[in-house]
Order: structure tokens, then sequence, then C-alpha cells
């Protein structure tokens, strides 16, 4: 180009019409690398300080529950003789006669309760069937509620208004008042059908009390998430693609599941989400009043609940589940919180 | 206007009607009626409890004419309480509950909305964090624990407040404070990020131009239009108020109408169980149609359909 001394002059160099070489080439490329959907997300997220510790806080509580109780020395419902009542890191008698020959026992981290049952792996047990209902609640309520949104919003029209007017009437119902009355009354028919008809059997090992606590989360508890499936949907049915698919003569169901359901994931995680500690809430409010889980079955709430009789010589019973409710529920908002900026930003507020 | 009303009246009675037979048939679902709990009554009693009750009849018949008697207001007689009414059991009860729902609500608003202002204007700084880390609390912690830490605290540990009964103006903090601790501190969270919105208004700076005074255009333009979200909150904070009060009742054994409840759920009282769900259904739907309806009214920036 040097001896291009006159831009407007027409001496032409053979070396300006040569191939452009690699570096050229990617020096001329404005675009950075392309980012999918997942690793946009991700990053924002990382960069969320609350969220990812959220995250940790929460992979810690499902290591605690799920996995540290199959080689913990005690279970939740053995009842150890003569050490009924012990205080953080105590021993009975026996347990240091036993010491005392040499044997290793294993310490009770914070007590036992007056049956005599090591109280940390009740916690742990009780935190996993608190996250499991917590868990399973927020799939029924995801697969249900959000295919009703999606087919309520993907043909409107009539059929909006009829599926959502049904849905705002089971909005208006008190849901806590039906949730109790389901419970007191679905126990004698699920007993009888668990004790009578063959395959149900399944229901004594899960308990009554759990399923009814599921039943009446399918039941009443989709609403909030058919409405904001719905309106994303109204939103996603108006782009280019899905008419495109529509063209190619895809199907309403194919339509639905994999461009309108597919492009709200980001709304539908988030929903999710915050949909865990909202049910685990629930769950533990069920159990307190004796309606949740049954016995010798522990969960947060049940064991709360028990722990309030001995508030003053045992305080520590009652503060341990509770610590593990508030610490769940706090970690699943904040990553919920923390979700919803990276994946889903018009959903705030 | 009355149209807006109208319609969501009618989806008011809608709903308890739908709640009013979801009920009923919940109830005859349990196999041997209502007295299954008893102890084993002899086939001669049970029959002619039956025919009193009228439980002997087809379930269609059944199901009318506990439909009328509750068009007429008449929620039937407990079992367990002998010869005492639905009706009169709740009208001596619920007035405590009241009461105590009445001053959680004045509580948590008067907590709430200065608190989330504050949090507001002070933004980023150590009072907003503080304010932000007690409501984020506030929120994750279930009533029964609060309800149970308040008791222990406040009337076994330092014996400063009584944690029983209903009898003195005393008897009434702890569980206000109780029911009030989980709304209190979700109004904070909706107040402090409503009034950062306002704040942010193309008014409030049109304010601050004209030399109106900090203090006047704080409370005339900034709270009256950052309290909205919060006028919508009420008709949810009634119904978590209410459900919270079965606990809370029960922690402080106070003779309220939710603890009235959750013992008929011990007994299996299914007169009781189902009056009283009736019963609060109707005074969560009501209020839930009075909010919105206040709602449109204030805020004329919501268009009626």
């Amino acid at each position: 180009m040097k001896e291009n001394k006159n831009s407007m002059s027409l001496q032409l160099q053979v070396s300006d019409f040569l191939p452009a070489d690699e570096a050229e080439k990617q020096g001329a490329v404005i675009m950075r690398e392309s980012v999918s959907f997942w690793e946009d997300g991700f990053r924002r997220l990382r960069k969320n300080k609350l969220a990812m510790i959220s995250l940790f806080v929460i992979i810690g509580i499902l290591i605690f529950a799920f996995i540290i109780p199959s080689f913990y020395p005690y279970t939740y419902e053995q009842q150890i003789r003569g050490s009924e009542n012990l205080g953080i890191m105590e021993y009975s008698e026996q347990e240091l006669a036993r010491m005392e020959v040499g044997e290793n026992v294993f310490p009770h981290f914070i007590g036992t309760d007056s049956l005599g049952r090591d109280l940390m792996i009740r916690i742990m047990v009780g935190s996993k069937i608190s996250l499991l209902v917590g868990i399973i609640a927020s799939a029924i309520i995801l697969v249900i509620g959000s295919t009703y949104g999606a087919i309520a919003g993907y043909f409107g029209g009539r059929v909006d208004m009829m599926m959502m007017r049904a849905v705002d009437i089971i909005y208006t119902i008190p849901d806590i008042l039906i949730i109790i009355l389901l419970s007191v009354t679905l126990k004698f028919p699920l007993q009888k059908l668990a004790d009578n008809v063959q395959g149900f059997a399944w229901i004594n090992t899960v308990g009554v009390g759990l399923i009814s606590i599921f039943i009446v989360f399918s039941l009443l508890y989709w609403v909030g998430m058919a409405r904001i499936v719905r309106s994303q949907v109204l939103a996603l049915k108006e782009q280019e693609y899905v008419i495109a698919a529509k063209a190619l003569g895809a199907s309403d169901k194919r339509i639905i599941k994999n461009h309108l359901l597919t492009n709200s994931i980001g709304t539908l995680i988030v929903t999710t989400t915050l949909q865990i500690p909202s049910s685990i809430f629930t769950e533990s409010y069920l159990s307190f009043l004796g309606l949740g889980v049954s016995a010798p079955m522990p969960s947060l709430g049940s064991l709360a609940s028990q722990a309030i009789g001995g508030i003053t010589s045992y305080p520590h019973r009652l503060l341990a589940p509770a610590v593990m409710i508030s610490l769940i529920i706090l970690s699943f908002n904040l990553l919920g919180d923390g979700l919803r900026d990276a994946f889903d930003p018009k959903l705030k507020n | 206007m009355s149209r807006y009303i109208i319609k969501r009246v009618i989806s008011a009675i809608i709903t308890l009607f739908l709640v009013a037979t979801f009920t009923f048939f919940l109830m005859y679902l349990v196999p041997g009626g209502p007295f299954l709990a008893e102890k084993a009554p002899s086939p001669q009693t049970l029959k002619a409890l039956e025919e009193k009750y009228g439980l002997d009849q087809p379930v269609g018949i059944q199901y009318a004419n506990y439909m009328k008697r509750l068009l007429k207001g008449d929620l039937g007689t407990s079992l367990k309480m002998r010869g005492q009414d639905v009706n009169h059991i709740i009208k001596t009860r619920f007035p405590i509950s009241a009461k105590l729902g009445l001053g959680a609500v004045i509580l948590a608003i008067g907590i709430g909305i200065p608190m989330g202002s504050i949090a507001a204007l002070n933004r980023g700084k150590l009072l907003d964090r503080l304010i932000m880390f007690f409501s984020t609390l506030g929120i994750a912690i279930p009533g029964f624990v609060v309800a149970t830490v308040l008791m222990y605290f406040f009337g076994v540990k330092l014996r400063i407040l009584p944690t029983f009964g209903l009898t003195s103006p005393l008897h009434y903090v702890l569980p206000v404070m109780a029911l009030s601790f989980y709304p209190s501190a979700y109004i904070s969270r909706l107040m402090r990020s409503s009034m950062l919105d306002v704040i942010g208004q193309d008014y409030m700076r049109t304010a601050k131009a004209k030399g109106v005074a900090q203090f006047k255009s704080l409370f005339k333009h900034a709270l009256r239009n950052a309290i909205m979200p919060v006028v919508t909150y009420l008709g949810p904070m009634l119904a978590g108020i209410l459900t919270g009060s079965f606990i809370v009742e029960k922690i402080f054994t106070i003779p309220g109408l939710g603890n009235q409840f959750i013992g008929s759920i011990t007994d299996r009282d299914y007169p009781l169980i189902m009056g009283t769900t009736i019963f609060l259904a109707f005074l969560l739907i009501a209020m839930n149609v009075l909010v919105d309806i206040t709602y449109k009214i204030i805020d004329p920036r919501i268009k009626l359909k």
C-alpha cells in the first residue's frame, strides 16, 4: 500500500487482490462467539454472588439429606434404650460404659428425642421428606400448569376464556381450608384403597398424608403456573417460527411441545424453583397441624411440632428443624430470584 | 363500575357454591358418615342418629337439604359439643379471632410501610441492607417457629409477657406479633420495590423542580402512589393471617375460632369442620371482592372492564 501515495490514483496493485489470509479474516469478524441460551444464563448466574452461595447451600443440603443418611450409623426409627432425652453431644451411661471398654460410639451431635432416637438422622430424613414433597409437588404443578396454560394461550378465543375463567375461580378458593379439608377426608378412602385394592399397596409406604398433600397441590396450586405460562405463550405464538412450523404442517401438539413450551423454558425453570419453597412451607404447616406425613416418618414440620411440648427443657429440638426449614426456604428463594434475573429478566416484578 | 362489581360478586358466589359443594361431597366420602369416630354406637343408635340428621336419605336429597339450610344461614349442629349449633360456636369464638387478626393487620401495615419506605429512601446503605435482611428472614421462617420462639423468649426466659389465654391487653402482644411477622416482612419488601419505582418517576422530579418540600413530596406524591401494590396484597394477607391464626391460637391457647377449628379436626367433628370451612371461605371471598373493588376505585389508572 505504501507505493500508493495518492489514493485518488488508479495504480492498482496485484497484492490488493490476493485472497485474505486466516488472520485477516479473523480480524474482520465483528461478532463475538455465539453464546447459547444456557451459557448466557449461567454466565449471568455466576455473577450473582447470593444466588451462587444459595446454590452451594442447596447442594450441601441435598448431600446432607440424601447421601449421608445411607451410611449414618443410626436410623431415623431406631430407638436406643437408655439414651432418651440426651442433650447436645451427650452420651448415655451405657454408651459411656461401652466407651470405657474401648468401643467406638458414634456421638449424638444434637442429642436424642424422648424415645431415644438420634436427632441428627431424624433431621436429615426430615429434610429429605420435606425436599421430596417440595420437588414432587412442584413437578406436578409444572406439568399440569404448563400444559393447561399453554393450551389456553395457544388456542385463544373462546377456549382461552372458558379455561381462564375456571382458573380465576380456583384462584379465589381459599386453598389452605381446602387442603385441611382434603387431608382430613382423604385419609379414609386412600387407606381403604391401599388395603383392599391390589396394586395400591404403595400408598401405605408413601403414607396417606403425603398422598393427600400431592393430590391437593395438583388440584389447586397449578393455577399460578398456568397463568404465567399462558401469558408467555400468548406472546410467543405470534412469532415467525410458529407460523413457519404451521406452514410446514406441524400439529398443534407438536407446536406447543416443541416450540412454545421449549421457548418459555426460562419462565418454567424460575417458576418451578420458586414453587419448591412454597410447597415446603405448606407441607411444614400441615405437618405442624398433624395432617402431613405419618409417624414414624419425620418431616421438618412434624419434628418442630413434636418439639414444642418440651420447648422449656429442650429448645434445641425445635431450633434444629426450624433452622433447617428456614435455610431450605431461604436458599431456594434466593436461587429462584437469581435464576429469574439470569434466565428471564422480563419476569421481574 | 357497577358492571365490574356485579361480575365480581357473581363469580364470588360461584366460588362459594363450589366450595360448599366440594365440602359436602368430601364429607360424604368419609365412610360410615360423621359417626365413624364415635365410640362404636349400637346399630339402633346409629340408625336413630342417621334418621335424626337425615343421613339415611339418598345423596341428592341430602345435598339439597344441606344447600337449603346453608342458604338460610344454618350451618348445622356440632357432634362433639352436645346441643351446640355451629352458628353459636362461630358467634362466640369468631370475635376473639377477629380482634387478634385486626391487631395483626394494623401492626403489619404499621411496620411494613414505614420500613419499606425507609429502605427505599436509603437504597444501598446500611439501613436498607439491615431492613432487607430482616424482611428476607421474616419470609423464610415458618409462622409456628416464630410463635414458639417468641413465647419461649418473652414468656419463659424473660417472663415479661403472658403466654396463655387472652384476658388482658398485655396478652395480645405476643400472638399479634407472631401473626404479623410474615405480612410485615412481605409488605416491607413490596413497599421498598414500589417506592423505588415511584421515586424514579418523572412527576417526582417535577415536584422537586417546582420546589415542593421534600417531606411534602414524599408524603403527597411518593407514598400515595407507592402504596398501591400493598392494597392488592391485603386479600392474600387476610388469608395468611387467618391460616396463621390456626397455629398461633393453638400455641398460645387462645379460645378463638382457629383453635376451635384445629380442635374439630383432631376430634373429627365433621359438621363443625364443614361449618367453619364454609364460614371462613365466605369471609375470605367476601374480603377479596371488597379489596378488589376498593382497589379499582382508588386507582383510576386501572381500566374497568
